[in-house]
């Protein structure tokens, strides 16, 4: 080949197209339609938001997430006097609490969908997925009374237990001696409200695990969990990253619920067992009935760091993990 | 297994397979080498199989001495898949399968209630139709992945990884990359490597579904070499659509066949008599492509 002399000359590279007929052109205009509607609406939002509280981001500058007080004063006329709005310990708050329900949430999820996908009988699987999908529809207010009456004093119960025994560590101290109304209990709501995303997107995943490959483990002699770990799990690792993912979102905006559990309180608070904390939204939620027209545009821009808050914990999570998964191989 | 069988490996094919078929002249050599991990074959008795409703296979009874290569063969639909599926109790996991019948190896049914069957499925292993290596894992690690599986501890992990790639005819194309991914690998090799997996667990018995209908001329003569090399220290049911095949690795054919009905095996003998003197009429077409 390369001894041959070269008798031909280089064309230019043809322009490869297909005229579209107009039934697919139509398909196409809505299908785009659909794909860009929701980055349109969250666009406006996000626009709404920004608008709204742009002269506070440009009064509190930085310490609007550094700070973490929210006061507001106002002389009788209602002209405000003073005002000092800080997110700190409301950012914390939303991230500590999403991060524990994710936790706890990760394990019995995957746990569940493994069960409902290689162990539970035929006659259970149905129903199970059925009650587990309406648990996902679920009103959050109604998981948040049941927790305030029923999960809160078990939880406090549990709470003084992680602290007996692990109280030495800062997270789990507690001087106050009050364990109700505590971001732990708030996680395990928010846990118990996340299982039911987790656990359907990983029972999807799980099974599609190749059949060919599962049926290689077994002829290897491999018992069920050895299968599972050996084909299943590697296969279906990122949809649980995925379904994980959607979950702590879901965490992070969560409000009535939080609302009706946590005492909300305007200082960091790091140890997750003492009955203080907060979240952005369930804040939101707190002051928005009673707020003045000025401190209104105060949690439009709360709601907006919350908004970008949720992008880049979304975001780097979805890194850590994936490194951590590349590793795992 | 025992020292007791040992003993007895002269006898081993007379006592083992019906009288009739022992003169397989062409390979009766080969059968005493290395029987000491061979075990005494595997032998399945009124073997029935349905799906559901559906009768999929009938009474099927046939015995597979230790160290011969078996081929069975016939139409599509005829059960021989189903049939070598029910061998090491993979036909279970098709959601209303059911099987009636018995397998016996070493003297135990491998349907009794109160055997192992991940230990029986480390006896008898099996290579798939499609190449089926586990594409997480490195060449290194598929091949040695039956141990990590089932639990097993082995003293020498690089002997066995050697040795496992030599009889699979795999070692000499992958020595220097055993860290590469097995899906790094073409058909064939995949499908060497998947026989090399298979052995490392050390089965008296290696089932082989059509190991070569998705694989190249010359990946498929790889593999027939390898069998014929394997046959000398185990024992070996293969499933094959080629004829020619058949012929070239086996021992003994067994023919299935289905009439509408479910599958039965129409008749067993040594592979040179199936081809050049097939008792039966059906048998006869068949093989002389009358249909098929």
């Amino acid at each position: 080949m390369s001894t041959t002399e070269t008798t031909y000359l280089i064309p230019e590279k043809r322009v490869v197209t297909t005229k579209p007929r107009f039934s697919d052109k139509v398909f196409r205009g809505v299908v785009t339609g659909g794909g860009l509607s929701s980055l349109v609406i969250l666009g406006l939002i996000f626009g709404f938001l920004l608008y709204q509280g742009f002269d506070i981001f440009k009064s509190q500058g930085i310490g609007f997430i550094t700070n973490s007080d929210w006061d507001i004063t106002y002389d009788e006329s209602g002209y405000v006097l003073s005002n000092q709005f800080g997110l700190a310990s409301m950012l914390i708050g939303t991230i500590l609490c999403a991060f524990i329900a994710v936790l706890i949430a990760v394990p019995i999820s995957v746990a569940s969908a493994l069960y409902l996908s290689f162990y539970a009988p035929e006659w259970l699987k149905k129903p199970m997925v059925a009650i587990i999908d309406l648990m996902a529809a679920f009103p959050s207010l109604l998981f948040g009374i049941w927790a305030y009456f029923i999960l809160m004093p078990s939880g406090a119960y549990w709470a003084k237990l992680l602290n007996n025994y692990l109280g030495f560590l800062p997270f789990f101290k507690n001087e106050l001696r009050i364990f109700s109304n505590s971001p732990f209990v708030v996680s395990l709501i928010l846990a118990i409200m996340i299982i039911p995303i987790i656990t359907s997107i990983s029972r999807e995943v799980f099974a599609q695990a190749p059949l060919d490959r599962i049926q290689a483990a077994y002829a290897l002699g491999a018992t069920r969990w050895a299968m599972i770990r050996a084909v299943v799990i590697p296969h279906g690792r990122n949809g649980v990253i995925g379904g994980a993912m959607l979950g702590l979102g879901r965490a992070m905006g969560e409000t009535v619920a939080v609302y009706t559990v946590l005492n909300i309180v305007f200082t960091i608070n790091w140890q997750i067992l003492v009955g203080a904390g907060g979240n952005v939204a369930s804040m939101i939620l707190l002051k928005f009935g009673e707020a003045s027209a000025y401190e209104t545009k105060a949690l439009m821009a709360a709601g907006l760091v919350l908004f970008v808050l949720t992008l880049i914990v979304n975001f780097f999570s979805d890194l850590l993990v994936r490194s951590f998964g590349a590793k795992g191989k | 297994m025992t020292t007791e069988n040992n003993g007895d490996q002269d006898n081993m094919e007379t006592t083992t397979t019906p009288s009739s078929l022992s003169s397989v002249a062409s390979s009766s050599k080969r059968k005493v080498i290395n029987t000491k991990a061979m075990g005494t074959g595997l032998e399945a008795r009124g073997v029935h199989a349905w799906f559901g409703n559906h009768h999929a296979l009938a009474d099927v009874s046939l015995d597979f001495a230790a160290g011969t290569v078996t081929a069975l063969i016939g139409p599509s639909g005829c059960g021989k898949s189903t049939f070598i599926r029910t061998l090491n109790r993979m036909h279970e996991f098709i959601p209303t399968a059911a099987m009636a019948g018995q397998v016996i190896l070493d003297g135990k049914d491998i349907y009794d209630p109160s055997i192992d069957v991940t230990k029986i499925r480390l006896q008898i292993g099996m290579v798939f139709q499609k190449p089926n290596p586990f594409p997480s894992m490195t060449i290194g690690e598929n091949v040695l992945s039956g141990l990590k599986l089932a639990q097993l501890k082995t003293e020498n992990k690089d002997d066995l990884l050697e040795e496992c790639l030599v009889k699979a005819g795999l070692w000499n194309e992958v020595k220097d990359r055993l860290n590469a991914h097995g899906g790094s690998l073409s058909g064939g090799q995949q499908q060497r490597l998947c026989i090399a997996r298979s052995l490392a667990v050390r089965p008296q018995v290696l089932l082989m579904d059509e190991p070569c209908s998705a694989l190249d001329p010359g990946s498929t003569l790889r593999i027939e070499e390898t069998i014929e090399e394997l046959s000398s220290s185990m024992t070996i049911v293969i499933v094959t659509h080629n004829m020619q095949q058949a012929a070239r690795v086996s021992d003994y054919t067994a023919f299935f066949l289905s009439d509408g009905g479910p599958g039965q095996m129409i008749e067993m003998a040594p592979t040179n008599e199936i081809f050049a003197r097939p008792r039966d009429k059906r048998t006869e077409n068949y093989v002389t492509g009358r249909f098929g």
